[in-house]
């Protein structure tokens, strides 16, 4: 009973808010009714709406899929500096990663969708229900790992908060080992992704054993890249409390992170550039072009260069504390590793494709359509779920102080003031 | 003596091709579901490929006198472009003077033009045996039963035997233009 | 709770907005329907079907006489679904003459009106590679948009590519829901109506030969192929994974498959590699015989040879 007031009350702090914030919802859904729109286009027409072709049969959907995955994965991994250097109650920071890594996952899961020519048969792929191909297919083993990292991040976030809302202790003995678990699991959610193009011998661009290592490397730079920007535009305009300190360490891991991902790039390119096999065309084709075909150049280039001027930026203790050049920074290693996840991964896996002939690939309307109202969605609930545990966490909302509050109320306070109100004048008002 | 007249077997090359194209479209037709033939049978698609009304050769040639000269054919059978080791060789090496209806090994013996393989076997031994297994050529029918051969004349031109080019079907769409 | 958000407190074009987002909800909830409804043509039966390999011979009996009503009254044409199984003691190899082939592409169309390819969009399961003979197999000079007036064109040779039916199917195993399998006789096929389309096989075929049904397929009545198999050439619908299957109607007939028909030089030769007696184990005993790809341990069935 409890449990479904929480729901509701949830509900009515998610609706709490003023102008800038229903503008944001209202883009956030025109968005995603663009997507939807889109997406019943591609329905109906089939994934010809894509421009995948049997050459380059998968594109724009499964590298954002894995980009993201990235994002899920590290976000978590601020438990750790969170854990170890105990800068604030666990609870606090670490339901802001999980908050991202449960959105991210969603966005994960709802591009494979997406990326699916029957979608309505989704159930083939469930054990018992359907003929689940496990354990030799890796993609079953990414469909497992990623949903149950969906469900423990959800489990953690809705028991931390729920405890909190009831003015209950939380159980530490159950969090914890969860929170620990989920350490491995996001580690696992990436290796597997890896796995899934790392284990496939007809694309040597993937099959090379330094793309798992990689993967976590770049992984650990683009999620807490995600989350360091996250929390000081939290910070700004909610009740959101953090340390600077904790941005100055998550963008020293970064920079650490970043090496190891610069290292393992040039690593990978020496070795394919130096021994010079039939293998090494398709490098070619993302660095440096083959003959007209230079399409990609310029994104593998500055996805290097934006690399390596962040990990300078957030190796350098004085650039590091400034959050101009640290949001510099954190910009660039969003971008760089968005380039290199979402374009510089799939694509060139694919061009030429195995037999060696050239079709170039770039994303068409539809999939930027479709791929927008995922994002979307994706920033709904991230925007819901972080309101939900702001209000709990920062500004003591509990449920005491909710049970009266009606929606009368919550849209009487926008009526009231428009001028995009203060959280707190909700709560303390 | 009887004058000398090549037995002609002219087939243009292209007909030869049309012959093996329209088979193939006619084995398509009778599919009987897991047929039990008598393995190893084998039939030709067809009877050699005559140009037509030449054949049988002694409604001519029977009471010409045979003229071993080697020459070029002014009056008849002039359409016959020969280049087939030309230089060495000539019409009456392969078709039997005596009986024009047959062709002749180097032994002498005679065969018909339905086992001209066997002829065309005699300098080309690894295709002929190639042939018979069905590796050299074409086999159409069934695979576990009933074969249809072709001859080696279906598709070479046995007075020039090399197998004239085709023009291509249309290439693909390109992948761009798949929409 | 939409409609009290417009009348709270929100600006005016704010409201309109909001308003047309509501009117373009609407539209879509309908469109969403029809979809459903229309778009993706799936009754509750066949949404509902199981994996071919876990059926029963009676629920099979059911879905082919299904099957066969409804592809008859969409063209027009009495059709028939086998779904025969493969023929005890065989295991189908396949070889292919490289020095024989003239690159005419009457094979690629043989296959298409056989094996039921959609016209528009086109499929295409057999890919012909022109090579030079000065660079020998090199993928990635080779072309297959080729268009001479005359084929063979002077200096190359051609490289026909279409599934290499391997004894170690990367496909298969990428498979997530088991839709693609490796039959008895060695046909790797794929169950049309069990497939999602995730498209991992055509990441993991190292030859290009697994194509996607992009958009739908279509197929002129007039020359729709009615006499199927299950497994085969049975018309697909869009969203799912083809492939060559040996034409698996033909070949379980004891029939050779199309290509090897219509190829007007001889050059593409079938056969059962358990028989010691029959063409293909001949080339593989006399002949120089090449796999494609042969360090990636998939171990085709699919042979290359020199018959000169």
């Amino acid at each position: 009973m409890k449990f479904i007031k929480f729901i509701l009350l949830s509900i009515k702090i998610f609706l709490r808010g003023g102008k800038y914030f229903y503008l944001w919802i209202s883009f956030l859904l025109l968005l995603i009714l663009w997507g939807v729109t889109g997406y019943i286009n591609q329905i109906s027409d089939g994934l010809i709406v894509t421009s995948m072709r049997d050459s380059v049969s998968w594109g724009f959907y499964i590298g954002n899929f894995t980009f993201l995955v990235g994002v899920a994965a590290a976000s978590i991994m601020l438990v750790i500096p969170a854990y170890i250097y105990e800068w604030k109650p666990i609870k606090e920071v670490v339901i802001f990663g999980e908050i991202l890594a449960i959105s991210s996952v969603i966005m994960c899961l709802l591009f494979i969708i997406a990326d699916m020519g029957q979608p309505l048969r989704f159930w083939h792929m469930l054990p018992i229900l359907g003929t689940m191909n496990f354990p030799s297919s890796i993609l079953t083993w990414d469909a497992m790992v990623l949903n149950s990292y969906l469900f423990l991040n959800l489990f953690i976030v809705t028991y931390l908060l729920y405890h909190a809302f009831i003015k209950k202790e939380y159980n530490k003995s159950i969090v914890m080992p969860l929170i620990l678990l989920s350490i491995p699991l996001a580690v696992g959610i990436h290796t597997v992704t890896a796995f899934l193009y790392n284990g496939m011998p007809a694309r040597h661009y993937w099959n090379s054993a330094i793309l798992t290592p990689k993967f976590i490397a770049s992984a650990f730079c683009s999620g807490p890249a995600v989350m360091l920007i996250l929390f000081q535009i939290l910070r700004k305009i909610t009740s959101f409390q953090i340390k600077d300190e904790v941005f100055w360490k998550i963008a020293e891991l970064m920079a650490y992170a970043m090496f190891l991902n610069l290292f393992l790039t040039g690593s990978e390119i020496f070795k394919e550039y130096y021994s010079d096999t039939e293998h090494l065309i398709y490098h070619k084709y993302l660095y440096t072009g083959i003959g007209k075909h230079n399409d990609l150049v310029i994104y593998a280039w500055s996805s290097i260069i934006m690399g390596i001027a962040a990990f300078f930026l957030f190796l350098i203790p004085k650039t590091r504390t400034n959050f101009l050049t640290l949001n510099i920074g954190a910009v660039f290693i969003y971008l760089s590793v968005y380039v290199e996840k979402g374009i510089g991964l799939i694509i060139p896996a694919f061009t030429p494709d195995v037999l060696g002939q050239f079709y170039i690939y770039t994303p068409s309307w539809a999939e930027l359509r479709v791929a927008a109202g995922i994002f979307s969605l994706g920033f709904l609930l991230f925007t819901f779920m972080v309101k939900v545990a702001i209000a709990i966490i920062f500004e003591d909302f509990n449920i005491d102080k909710l049970s009266s509050l009606t929606f009368r109320d919550i849209f009487k306070n926008i009526i009231d003031d428009k001028s995009a109100p203060k959280p707190e004048s909700a709560s303390r008002g | 003596m009887k004058k000398i007249i090549l037995p002609v077997l002219f087939i243009l090359t292209m007909t030869c091709i049309g012959i093996c194209l329209s088979a193939a479209d006619k084995a398509v037709e009778k599919r009987i579901p897991n047929k039990k033939t008598e393995k190893g049978r084998e039939i030709a698609i067809s009877p050699p490929p005559f140009s037509a009304g030449i054949f049988p050769c002694t409604e001519c040639h029977s009471g010409m006198p045979v003229n071993y000269n080697r020459r070029a054919l002014t009056e008849e059978h002039a359409n016959i472009v020969f280049t087939h080791d030309e230089k060495n060789r000539w019409c009456l090496d392969c078709h039997s003077a005596g009986n024009r209806d047959f062709l002749h090994l180097a032994s002498g013996r005679l065969v018909s033009f339905q086992e001209s393989y066997k002829l065309c076997g005699q300098c080309h031994g690894p295709k002929l045996r190639d042939w018979e297994k069905g590796v050299h050529g074409k086999r159409s029918g069934y695979w576990n039963g009933e074969k249809k051969y072709l001859l080696c004349v279906h598709c070479h031109n046995p007075h020039s035997p090399a197998f004239n080019p085709l023009q291509p079907m249309p290439p693909p769409v390109r992948q761009e233009n798949i929409r | 709770m939409k409609n009290k958000i417009e009348n709270a407190g929100i600006p005016m074009e704010e409201k309109d907005k909001s308003t047309t987002t509501r009117k373009n909800l609407l539209k879509t909830a309908a469109a969403a329907g029809m979809m459903l409804a229309t778009g993706c043509k799936m009754s509750m039966e066949e949404f509902l079907q199981k994996n071919f390999k876990t059926l029963t011979d009676s629920e099979k009996k059911e879905i082919i006489t299904r099957l066969e009503s409804e592809y008859s009254k969409k063209y027009g044409k009495k059709f028939t679904v086998s779904a025969q199984e493969p023929i005890e003691g065989t295991l189908f190899g396949y070889a292919l003459d490289i020095s024989r082939c003239i690159g005419c592409r009457r094979c690629v169309y043989a296959c298409v009106n056989e094996n039921n390819q959609s016209r528009k969009p086109q499929v295409h399961w057999i890919q012909v590679l022109q090579m030079d003979k000065e660079k020998g197999i090199d993928y990635h000079h080779s072309d297959t948009h080729y268009n001479p007036p005359k084929v063979p064109l002077e200096g190359h040779f051609y490289l026909p590519v279409a599934c290499q039916q391997c004894r170690n199917p990367q496909c298969t195993t990428v498979c997530p829901v088991k839709a693609t399998w490796q039959e008895i006789d060695g046909i790797v096929v794929v169950d049309y109506n069990w497939c999602i389309g995730c498209r991992n096989c055509m990441a993991a075929c190292p030859y290009g030969a697994r194509h996607f049904n992009w958009g739908q397929p279509s197929i002129p009545n007039e020359e729709v192929n009615p006499e199927t198999h299950y497994l085969g050439n049975r018309p697909r619908m869009k969203g799912v994974v083809e492939k060559c299957t040996f034409c698996i109607q033909r070949a379980r007939a004891g029939l050779y498959p199309s290509c090897v028909e219509v190829c007007p030089v001889g050059a593409r030769k079938f056969g059962n590699l358990l028989d010691p007696e029959s063409e293909i184990r001949y080339i593989l005993k006399t002949k120089r015989v090449l796999i494609l790809k042969e360090d990636l341990n998939t171990q085709p069935k699919f042979y290359y040879f020199f018959g000169v």
